[in-house]
């Protein structure tokens, strides 16, 4: 499955992370299901990242308004009020320049580049491993160089 | 100790069985691997969860397929909805359904919407037993026995 990661896996992620004394990694999980919210919630502290949950694209958009910002935010696309699509838009036109990974159930192509166009540094299909959120861990670390 | 031992091994069956019979996947292992002293009880608080959110879900499904004409727009909808939920505690028949279902309505089939309904419904209240069941000797059996994956 790939979704599991050892004790001592964890260890060197914390260890990659943090290796310059860099403040701890903050994540925002956006999604509309409560089921995978806590999953994801739970999948991202169990790494040692904190992070916070809004239940769509909207509140997501509204908790940057007020001056929060999160190293990572994962974007689920579809849900009520404001979608991931719209919500990612919205949030790089803001000049939210965090890195974005949308995390979806959907998988036709075209769909995922519609995501991908919306301003992405990076899709995931769900369900959302532990793996998949250490390579786009990554991409962070790669970008703060 | 040795009634203990007893209700480890029961424990151990039952999920070994849960995962034979074609009821849950990988990503249950996933759940599994969550769960440590800080977080005890995290799979069946998730289960819960899921629970709670999809028999809200059953019930619009079951009202939608009530009406004349069917809208498979919606359906499918709420269907994707159920689908994401189900697949998130590595409930795999039920998603296998799920999915089914979806194909139907992309097709415009309301009586293969119906007839799908009707096995999933049967899969999703079998699969709560018997986690219900899973759980409750889980708690019988102690903590530290919850639900960890076979060496």
């Amino acid at each position: 499955m790939g979704g599991s990661m050892k004790a001592p896996e964890k260890e060197i992620l914390g260890t990659k992370m943090n290796h310059r004394h860099r403040p701890k990694i903050t994540a925002l999980v956006v999604d509309d299901n409560m089921v995978v919210r806590a999953i994801h919630h739970r999948l991202l502290q169990d790494l040692g990242i904190e992070n916070q949950v809004a239940v769509n694209g909207k509140e997501a958009v509204d908790v940057h308004s007020s001056g929060q910002y999160f190293d990572l935010i994962l974007m689920d696309m579809d849900m009520p009020v404001m979608n991931g699509i719209e919500a990612t838009r919205k949030l790089r036109a803001m000049g939210i320049r965090s890195t974005i990974a949308g995390i979806s159930s959907r998988s036709l192509e075209r769909e995922k580049q519609e995501f991908m166009e919306a301003g992405l540094d990076d899709y995931h299909e769900k369900p959302l491993t532990a793996d998949k959120i250490v390579s786009i861990l990554h991409k962070i670390s790669n970008h703060s160089g | 100790m040795e009634r203990n031992q007893q209700l480890r091994r029961q424990l151990a069956s039952m999920r070994q069985s849960l995962f034979d019979q074609g009821h849950l996947d990988e990503q249950f292992i996933l759940l599994e691997e969550l769960q440590d002293d800080a977080n005890p009880n995290f799979v069946e608080e998730v289960v819960t969860l899921h629970y709670r959110d999809s028999a809200r879900l059953i019930t619009t499904i079951e009202r939608a397929l009530e009406k004349s004409p069917l809208d498979f727009n919606k359906l499918d909808g709420y269907m994707h909805q159920f689908k994401g939920s189900s697949t998130s505690i590595g409930a795999k028949k039920v998603k296998a359904e799920s999915t089914q279902f979806r194909e139907y309505c992309e097709a415009g089939n309301g009586e293969g919407c119906m007839k799908t309904f009707q096995l999933l419904k049967r899969d999703y209240a079998t699969l709560r037993r018997k986690l219900e069941a899973y759980f409750q000797l889980a708690r019988q059996a102690g903590p530290n026995e919850i639900a960890c994956r076979p060496k």
